[in-house]
């Protein structure tokens, strides 16, 4: 089975110089699920941002098949869901049926097959009610799921997460991950949180200073680099 | 400096419109300058911030507090055409959603605020951007365009028949406005160059003589304006009887003809110049 | 009043509420024009408008006294203006100025709070005013609330910096504060505007921003635009 994404040997410098990523080898299967860990500034954000081609770098980048040049943009932006990590950016349409449906109209779908579908989309996260209401008066779970259906309307193969839990509260993170559990997509979540890790992931790939310092199972991963609150006093990580 | 409904003379107002409407499109075809929707998200959000920036208090003298206009300030970072739209833009919202401003009064606030006080606070960037006297273009720049919105709102208000003797106060207050405008501008452009330095001369603007010539012509029709607000009844018939226009005095409906003449050959000066001037910028390229 | 409840009255489904919002346009500029021109017989003109718009928050099936207030905001620059228009002598003018500038107000909020602003601005946009600018708006709109949240949470900071000196240094260190402030809020916006972006090619924009839905000019729209306006030109001609 062909690995859903494939990536070797990425590197990226930003234009201010700093040398984000040094070479950063990953393979997630189809339905999986694999936490990206690590400090900030180690190059997790940098490195999800090239799997829809909003960044290029070096190296070989393949997603679903298909190698992400400019040319394979549109599908691969159809086939990868980025949720970002401030809602209030993804959310910029006036209504919540109109951001859903933002997606599907680019593709190129009716008005009319559009709203059906985003309605439907809004209907799978529980944000059925609040299609006409303006994004800025929802909570920031009611947000999240919003902008997961945007992403979720356009049918996607790999949804990819960049610090979901970020703003939401206990109630938010469970009902958060309780819906994530049950999508058959697979999940690339960079998260801080490692008991959000531990519930919805079954990996853990551990980001350090823009390379891959280590990866497996969920709690292997956490102990091996202390990576919880919980820990004893920290060593330092190597 | 938003004129509500009501304040306008009917001549005024209406002739506002009709010369907002065109300038209005051409601001929103140059500033989108065939990049279809790209730019749209940041000049709504930016407006956002300059509509947000108005709450932030500036402390100037016993208690009294001053806040940031922004037409100066968006024309250096987004240049002039897409400052003008991003203005207008926010006029927009502040009179639909917060009837703040007139509907019919839309296109005199559009033509004072957005159009010529941008312009006129684009021109000293134009004419003396680089080098060292950049901070004090940033400083007129703020201090003119609010000059000129104020200016042209006074003189519109006097052509709609308000007495001299009650715009020349405000003309005193709007004039410190003025410089406060400048010493926020001022004020911000620097904390910006802190925060990432080389931001404002990293920004593309296309400068054109056209365009700061257009700023000065407002600068100038506002000089106008201010002479005709402060002036009192008899020296605006002087003026007027030499400019060959019969004037009456403000009473209701009456003098229709005279306003609308009044307000349509001020405009007319400022396309002609900008037609002017953009002929002569096309023969210097050429 | 926050803006907010003007917000959530504008979601109403009461006839004037469903009615195209071209018409409502139209119909609020005969009123608005009806109310500028009027001179003779300017008190009994005035009147009936009130009525007319207060008739119409009842058709709305909205708060009349909270309207009303709300409308209130624009009298204390209207009073001023008509206060320095009685100390030169002309009274009458300063009364109906603000008796105009009160109405004005009325008239446009019962615009806004029948119609949700999307809706408002497609039916601007179907009447021939630049999209561009529209949209602009649209995004100003939307994110103008959450940047003065942002604003808010920044002057806090700021306003305890040089609050405790006094005179002339104190006032510097303010003013400093206050433009610091202000670059950081530019600063952030730019980059929220930059996150904005990536969030719409993260969805496959590829340049124009795509709409839900057409409006419909009904015959209800018809009779109700032709029968305001034929009333709001009688009302003129008293």
């Amino acid at each position: 089975m062909n690995p859903l994404v494939d990536v070797r040997g990425l590197e990226y410098t930003y234009e201010d110089g700093s040398h984000a990523l040094r070479g950063v080898d990953f393979q997630l299967d189809p339905g999986e699920t694999v936490a990206l860990l690590g400090p900030n500034g180690s190059g997790k954000t940098t490195f999800v941002l090239h799997l829809n081609g909003l960044l290029k770098g070096e190296g070989q980048v393949r997603v679903c098949g298909l190698e992400v040049t400019t040319g394979n943009l549109a599908v691969i932006r159809r086939k990868v869901g980025l949720v970002f990590q401030d809602s209030d950016n993804q959310l910029f349409m006036p209504t919540v049926l109109e951001d859903v449906a933002f997606g599907l109209l680019n593709l190129g779908i009716s008005p009319e097959q559009a709203a059906v579908r985003a309605q439907s989309a809004l209907e799978n996260v529980g944000m059925a009610l609040a299609a006409q209401r303006a994004p800025y008066h929802l909570s920031a779970g009611e947000k999240k799921r919003v902008a997961l259906a945007g992403v979720l309307a356009m049918d996607p193969e790999l949804l990819v997460f960049d610090e979901p839990t970020t703003f939401l509260d206990p109630p938010g993170q469970r009902a958060l991950a309780a819906l994530l559990t049950q999508l058959p997509q697979a999940k690339i979540l960079v998260t801080h949180d490692a008991n959000f890790a531990l519930a919805v992931c079954s990996r853990a790939v551990f980001f350090q200073e823009g390379r891959v310092a280590g990866a497996g199972p969920v709690e292997e991963v956490i102990s091996q680099f202390e990576w919880s609150f919980r820990s004893p006093a920290p060593s330092a990580v190597r | 400096m938003h004129i509500p409904d009501g304040f306008l003379a009917t001549p005024v107002w209406a002739t506002l419109d009709a010369a907002a409407l065109p300038a209005l499109w051409l601001v929103a075809r140059r500033a989108q300058n065939g990049l279809d929707d790209a730019r749209i998200p940041r000049l709504g959000v930016m407006g956002a911030f300059v509509f947000a920036a108005q709450m932030i208090d500036f402390p100037v003298a016993a208690g009294t507090t001053a806040h940031l206009v922004g037409g100066a300030l968006l024309a250096f970072t987004l240049g002039p055409f897409a400052a003008s739209a991003v203005m207008a833009a926010i006029l927009a919202v502040q009179a639909l959603v917060f009837q703040d401003g007139g509907i019919l009064a839309f296109g005199a606030n559009a033509i004072n605020m957005a159009i010529l006080g941008v312009l006129a606070g684009y021109a000293p960037m134009h004419f003396l951007g680089s080098g060292r006297w950049r901070r004090a273009a940033v400083f007129s720049g703020g201090l003119l365009s609010v000059l000129v919105s104020a200016a042209m709102a006074l003189a519109e208000l006097r052509l709609s028949g308000v007495p001299s003797k009650i715009l020349a106060p405000s003309l005193a207050l709007f004039a410190i406005a003025a410089l406060l405008e400048g010493a926020i501008t001022l004020g911000v452009v620097e904390a910006l160059e802190g925060i990432q330095p080389g931001f404002l001369r990293k920004s593309p603007q296309r400068s054109s003589f056209a365009l700061g010539a257009a700023g000065l012509a407002a600068i100038l029709l506002a000089t106008v304006g201010v002479q005709f607000a402060s002036a009192g009844p008899d020296g605006i018939e002087r003026i007027a009887n030499q400019a060959g226009v019969a004037y009456r005095a403000a009473s209701a409906g009456s003098g229709w003809t005279a306003k609308a003449l009044a307000g349509f050959a001020g405009l007319a000066a400022v396309y002609g110049i900008c037609v002017v001037a953009a002929r002569a910028a096309r023969r210097r390229s050429a | 009043m926050h803006h907010a409840v003007v917000e959530r009255w504008s979601r109403g489904t009461s006839a004037l509420h469903r009615r195209d919002p071209r018409a409502k346009i139209a119909v609020l500029l005969v009123y608005l024009i009806v109310l500028a021109t009027a001179h003779r017989n300017f008190a009994l003109i005035g009147v009936v408008l009130l009525l007319l718009v207060l008739a119409g928050f009842l058709v709305a099936r909205l708060p009349v006294s909270r309207a009303l207030a709300r409308a209130a905001v624009v009298l204390p620059f209207s009073l001023a203006f008509a206060a320095a228009l009685w100390l030169v002598g002309d009274p009458y003018r300063g009364l109906t100025l603000v008796t105009k500038a009160w109405l004005s107000a009325l008239a446009v909020l019962l615009v806004i709070a029948t119609t949700p602003l999307p809706l408002l601005v497609h039916g601007l946009e179907s009447a021939g005013a630049p999209r561009f600018l529209l949209t602009i708006a649209q995004f100003l709109y939307r994110y103008l609330f959450v940047i003065a949240e942002e604003t808010a949470h920044i002057t806090k900071a700021a306003a305890s910096r040089g609050a405790t000196m006094r005179g002339l240094l104190g006032r510097r260190a303010r003013f400093r504060a206050a433009a610091g402030a202000l670059g950081v809020l530019f600063a952030r916006s730019y980059g929220r505007a930059e996150d904005v972006h990536r969030a719409m090619l993260s969805r496959g924009f590829s340049g124009k921003l795509e709409t839900l839905g057409t409006l419909r000019f009904r015959t209800a729209d018809a009779g109700f635009l032709a029968v305001t306006s034929a009333l709001l030109v009688g009302v003129r001609a008293l």
